[in-house]
């Protein structure tokens, strides 16, 4: 049935999509066209030049584990400008698969793919294009309006979760992906990569790795270059340090100056120094009942009264945070940020 | 310029097996309708408008348009095409409207949206047209927090709208540029219609009725774009917007006393002209700084004070009624004056910034009240009255209006080049 209403959509929505839109000079109907991975797809062995990675500090999507790999067009190079942004080639790729164990404490147990998210550097800049998998894992389509697709699995208390998983869509895409209304990557910043991965062959730093490999020029000052922690990790930073990295990654795709919730004047970028702009003893502006009956956004010493903590302790569509793509509350963030907001000292006034 | 149309295929009998199947589904999936109009939101090219029909459509998670250009969406009438969110999962707005240029939006209502009605962000040219925002049920703490709701916009008309529940403002227009806001209805709200960190607006002909404050100019710190200014009231009927304050606690607007006319506070140039104020128990027009709101703020480049106002050839008329008493102000009021309290209520906090030698301030930064009928004054003098918490009980309030007798230049017309 669903194959049926998804080839009725199609049929109807084809004949004039690929006339006129240029999304689709960009986009492939199917993953499978692009060639990034051997047979059968769902394995995800990438060919050559698709290289994977994986990110300092990941972005809570409902407990859903993610697969990264990058690919960048041969004989090009990734470079930065001089604050350490990379500057991608043209045509680079970056793709990004989510998927459940059936059990999330057993990496042996049945995986399921949920969706892959393309994004592709064009003339024109980024476009992200939402890719969801098939029953049968085969192959993932084409779905620009998003989709809802039910998933379960076993937590980690070894209770059943199901959820209404959201593919996004698009715009969705893009409104956490646009900086000053231009699309950027978010997770693969030069400091979330400065990291030991597992490769194939050996266990190199990623950075170094791609320097090796030729997509990437390499570095002027390898060793100062700031490494994000990883937030899950006890042992890899302070509290401080580790809930700014969390905070950085789960809500500065909009939060921060010249994204789309710089109306707020909440800045939580792992860069922001003024107190007030990270939330301390700051009023809310347009957070609605989002506020909780909090006054401030953070209360040093007290999360029940932060209405930071109230955001991402919340499920609600109209108080929650971040708005999208999320359906659990990521428990291990939020005591995190707890233990963050409580054990900060006051502000003297 | 292509028109799409949601209508049904025509294949009669399977269409309704299937209208029946997908209203079963509705709760739980993704609506073909919602994703046919996602779909087309998302596909739509310069020229296109896109047509909704008439009909009750269930919508699941927030629809958005981004990047786009000279697009029409446009409903079959304000009554007869309603999206309505009242089973939302994800996404806080009904609509988000993001970087885009000329957009139309027209004849439809989105009802019961979890948070925001309809947003949009950085769009140069938007016109809302006989659109309502309601949440079902009146007013209540857990309705969302704006109905229309433009911010960091340039060039927003919003004309013959009506925004009914929104539990903060119901026509909101913040940090933008370039803005008219008339012949529009809101009721129910916390605020009706209100003005922030905004430059150029013109607000007139509107209907403003039982909400808790009427219409709100206000600047707030900490904000990219500050100091608003530029903003004209006029000819609005602003009639018992006696509604308690249900706005949750923690947001600023929950701070506006029950019965508040038209409020102007920590920003400069406003003309408030023509109206007419009708029963706002409480307070007709208060002109005050941020003070009020007891609230700190460190934006060392905020400025908290007013300066500019013209209010002039308002009528006023209040019928001698009691002011909140769930608000200190107006408990302070109904110590001093009973059932008979001032329609115009100033804090007395001008700018120092504009302080001549001698202690006085330049006609065209004070306050300056003109030819109103029926209008009483009272300066609370904050800075020397409400040194403790019980010294404003005796203080001996000025109401001589003639400290205000005084004229302005008119602020200039807004205009909509794109438009007109």
């Amino acid at each position: 049935m669903k194959v049926a209403r998804k080839l009725v959509l199609y049929f109807c929505f084809t004949s004039f999509i690929f006339a006129f839109n240029s999304i689709f000079d960009h986009a492939h109907t199917y993953l499978s066209e692009y060639d990034f991975f051997e047979k059968p797809l769902k394995k995800h062995n990438p060919k050559a030049n698709v290289i994977p990675y994986k990110i300092a500090s990941p972005l809570f999507s409902d407990y859903a584990g993610k697969m990264r790999f990058i690919s960048v067009p041969v004989g090009t190079k990734i470079s930065y400008d001089t604050e350490h942004n990379f500057i991608y080639p043209e045509n680079t790729f970056l793709i990004k698969t989510f998927f459940y164990f059936s059990d999330i404490r057993n990496m042996q147990s049945k995986k399921r793919l949920i969706e892959t998210r393309v994004l592709k550097n064009t003339s024109s800049g980024w476009i992200a294009l939402p890719y969801v998998w098939n029953e049968n894992q085969t192959d993932a389509v084409l779905s620009l309006a998003g989709d809802r697709i039910t998933s379960s699995w076993t937590h980690y208390d070894g209770k059943t979760i199901e959820i209404l998983y959201s593919v996004p869509n698009m715009n969705q895409c893009k409104n956490c992906h646009a900086f000053n209304n231009i699309q950027q990557p978010i997770g693969p910043k030069i400091r979330n990569l400065n990291l030991d991965f597992t490769y194939s062959d050996e266990i190199q730093n990623q950075l170094n790795k791609w320097i090796s490999i030729g997509i990437l020029d390499s570095l002027p000052d390898f060793k100062t270059i700031p490494r994000t922690v990883d937030y899950n990790n006890h042992k890899d930073g302070t509290v401080n340090e580790r809930a700014r990295a969390w905070l950085d990654i789960n809500c500065a795709h909009c939060h921060s100056r010249g994204r789309p919730a710089e109306t707020s004047g909440l800045y939580l970028d792992y860069e922001e120094m003024n107190q007030t702009a990270l939330g301390i003893l700051k009023s809310p502006i347009a957070a609605g009942r989002g506020s909780g009956g909090r006054k401030y956004n953070i209360v040093p010493g007290h999360p029940e009264k932060s209405i930071l903590e109230y955001r991402i302790n919340s499920i609600d569509p109209g108080i929650m945070m971040p708005e999208l793509n999320r359906k659990l509350v990521h428990k291990e963030g939020l005591e995190l940020i707890q233990t963050w907001i409580k054990e900060m000292a006051p502000l003297e006034k | 310029m292509v028109v799409w149309n949601f209508t049904s295929n025509g294949c009669g009998m399977i269409f309704f097996k299937r209208f029946i199947f997908f209203q079963l589904l509705t709760v739980f999936l993704f609506a073909e309708f919602e994703k046919d109009l996602q779909l087309k939101l998302i596909l739509a090219e310069p020229g296109d408008t896109i047509k909704l029909d008439a009909g009750l459509f269930p919508i699941l998670g927030t629809l958005s348009m981004e990047g786009k250009e000279n697009i029409v969406i446009k409903g079959s009438g304000i009554n007869s095409t309603i999206l309505s969110f009242s089973n939302q999962v994800e996404g806080a707005q009904g609509l988000s409207i993001t970087n885009c240029h000329n957009i139309t939006l027209e004849n439809f209502t989105i009802e019961d949206a979890k948070g925001d009605g309809i947003k949009c962000q950085y769009v140069n040219g938007i016109i809302f047209r006989r659109i309502k925002v309601q949440w079902l049920g009146g007013p209540n703490t857990l309705n969302g927090a704006y109905g229309l709701y433009p911010v960091q916009c340039e060039n927003i008309l919003i004309e013959h709208c009506v925004s009914i529940g929104a539990s903060d403002a119901g026509i909101y227009v913040g940090q933008s540029n370039n803005i008219i806001v008339r012949y529009c209805e809101a009721y129910n709200n916390v605020a009706g219609i209100e003005i922030e960190n905004s430059i150029k607006a013109d607000v007139y002909s509107n209907n403003v009725h039982h909400n808790t404050g009427g219409i709100l100019v206000f600047d707030l710190p900490d904000l990219l774009i500050k100091e608003g200014r530029q903003i004209r009231i006029f000819d609005n009927l602003i009639k018992e917007n006696n509604l308690d304050n249900f706005a949750p606690k923690g947001n600023i607007v929950g701070k506006v006393p029950s019965g508040t006319g038209i409020m102007i506070m920590a920003t400069e140039q406003v003309e408030v002209f023509k109206n007419t104020i009708i029963d706002n128990k409480t307070a007709g027009t208060t002109v005050v700084s941020y003070f009020i709101t007891e609230e700190e703020t460190k934006d060392t480049q905020y400025n908290p004070y007013t300066s500019a106002i013209y209010i002039h050839d308002n009528v006023y008329w209040r019928q001698s009624q009691l002011p909140t008493l769930d608000h200190e102000i107006g408990i302070l009021l109904f110590m001093h004056f009973f059932r008979n309290v001032p329609d115009i209520i100033y804090d007395g906090m001008p700018d120092p910034k504009y302080f001549s030698r001698d202690g006085t301030i330049p006609v065209n930064r004070k306050l300056c009240l003109k030819n109103n009928s029926n209008a009483s004054y009272l300066n609370l003098d904050i800075s020397s009255n409400f040194e403790s918490w019980y010294s404003p009980f005796f203080a001996d309030f000025s109401m001589d209006e003639k400290e205000c007798d005084c004229m302005q230049d008119p602020l200039s017309e807004v205009n909509l080049p794109l438009f007109d």
